[in-house]
């Protein structure tokens, strides 16, 4: 079976599981939702400072979600062992990862399309206009966040006190992923918005670095 | 105990003299005076911090690529020692930069990468700490390893995109750049009498982890052979 076939199987495996209970998605978006309303209690902006405030906030909060997201792909699968299962499949290990870690971009996605209208309509951000350029951007930072979430997900999963553990792991390796797509978004919530080129090509450049590290050493991460 | 000896003295004696060095020796600088020669020991801390992070990314990969647990041990001691030299560098900064700018802190390129390198390592040693099995520990945190690593030229890129605000490299930073001579020769001596107490420290910090294998290997036989004995005078 080749890798991508493989993938294809795990990720609808992954969709099924998470669709039957959507306790992933409603936990994601609620914790999201809760940081973006906190974040007008905290600093309470005006619809200026929200411009200039609020492609942070926007990240932080999908950061700090994703982060409390990705954790269960592969705890979950320590309860019943189920990843031995997996891992005796004649399928190559990549394929294992590739599935989760579409599944979470798909979760991710999902929930960024309900948190961004609701943070433009909260905080006055018009988004006309700019809607095919922010997609990229979210595309862009949201791959490299669950390429890096996936595999950290699979370190800590074996570790005690893994749900502390693995936003201490995941946050500081973002963080240069944080800058980049900050920079990105407040490119195009700007008066003339021009999205900056410089960014766009950190944030590609980013996913494609961990992508290739995850694949070399995915047979190592499967595999313990 | 001589080997130690024979190792420590040296090291004394060389970081002794550097000291001397950055305090009397060294030229007074023109503007800064007494605080610039914090400089003779925060570049060298920060160049045997990257040298210890780099020797952990070789550990890892060698570990990956061999299964040999020595590499791992290597790994642990580099962290360590890595993240003691980089928060020396951590606080002699904030120490120069208060006369020098003004201000304890800014979250300019080479500061914000240095915290972020620093946060990275603590973060590799805190996985350690939490997973239980050495050759699971071993393999799961040569690969957060070598993501910290990959990482680390990202952190500087995109600070550097950002803003900077620290001196550029006076040695090897282009025109009108570079040291008095006699600030050169003590540099010299601080950065290799730092350099070779990042080595000892390794080199203590790896034999060590391989006491503590050792160790553990000797209580899990007493232990099992415990476990058999009992087992005998159960069945009498």
């Amino acid at each position: 079976m080749t890798t991508a076939r493989a993938a294809a199987i795990l990720l609808t495996k992954e969709l099924r599981l998470e669709f039957r209970t959507r306790e992933l998605l409603t936990t994601t978006i609620v914790f999201a939702l809760i940081v973006i309303v906190l974040f007008s209690f905290a600093f309470n902006p005006t619809a200026e400072e929200s411009r200039r405030y609020g492609p942070g906030l926007l990240w932080i909060a999908f950061l700090f979600a994703g982060s409390l997201m990705v954790n269960p792909s592969f705890a979950r699968e320590q309860s019943n062992s189920t990843l031995d299962a997996l891992r005796m499949a004649p399928i190559s290990s990549f394929a294992i990862l590739l599935g989760k870690m579409l599944a979470n971009f798909i979760f991710l996605a999902l929930s960024e399309c309900v948190l961004v209208p609701a943070f433009s309509v909260f905080y006055n951000v018009s988004l006309s206009g700019i809607v095919s350029r922010l997609i990229l951007v979210l595309f862009l930072g949201t791959a490299g966040l669950v390429v890096t979430g996936t595999v950290f997900s699979a370190v800590s999963a074996r570790a005690r006190m893994r749900e502390l553990l693995l936003p201490l792991l995941l946050l500081p390796i973002l963080a240069p992923l944080l800058i980049a797509a900050v920079e990105a978004t407040a490119s195009l919530l700007i008066e003339q918005p021009a999205l900056d080129p410089t960014w766009v090509s950190f944030l590609a450049g980013f996913d494609i670095v961990f992508l290739t590290a995850s694949w070399l050493l995915c047979d190592y991460l499967i595999e313990e | 105990m001589k080997r130690r000896i024979t190792l420590i003295l040296p090291v004394a004696a060389l970081i002794f003299f550097a000291g001397y060095a950055a305090l009397f020796i060294a030229p007074d600088e023109k503007t800064m005076h007494a605080i610039q020669r914090i400089f003779y020991f925060h570049v060298p801390s920060a160049i045997s911090a990257f040298i210890a992070f780099f020797i952990v990314f070789i550990a890892n990969t060698a570990y990956l690529v061999s299964r040999q647990l020595k590499w791992d041990w290597l790994g642990v001691a580099g962290a360590e020692v890595g993240v003691a030299c980089c928060t020396v560098v951590l606080i002699t900064g904030p120490i120069w930069a208060r006369p020098v700018w003004g201000i304890w802190w800014t979250w300019d390129a080479r500061l914000t990468s240095t915290f972020i390198l620093w946060l990275l390592y603590i973060s590799y040693l805190l996985l350690r700490a939490l997973l239980e099995d050495s050759q699971r520990r071993a393999t799961l945190s040569a690969i957060f390893g070598i993501f910290a690593f990959l990482d680390v030229p990202l952190v500087y890129l995109s600070n550097r995109l950002w803003r900077t605000q620290h001196p550029q490299p006076v040695i090897l930073g282009g025109e009108n750049s570079g040291l008095a001579p006699g600030m050169g020769k003590v540099l010299l001596i601080c950065w290799i009498a730092v350099v070779y107490v990042m080595i000892v420290l390794l080199i203590d910090r790896y034999c060590l982890e391989r006491l503590r294998h050792e160790y553990e290997e000797l209580r899990f036989e007493v232990e099992s052979r415990t476990a058999a004995a009992e087992s005998v005078k159960g069945a009498r």
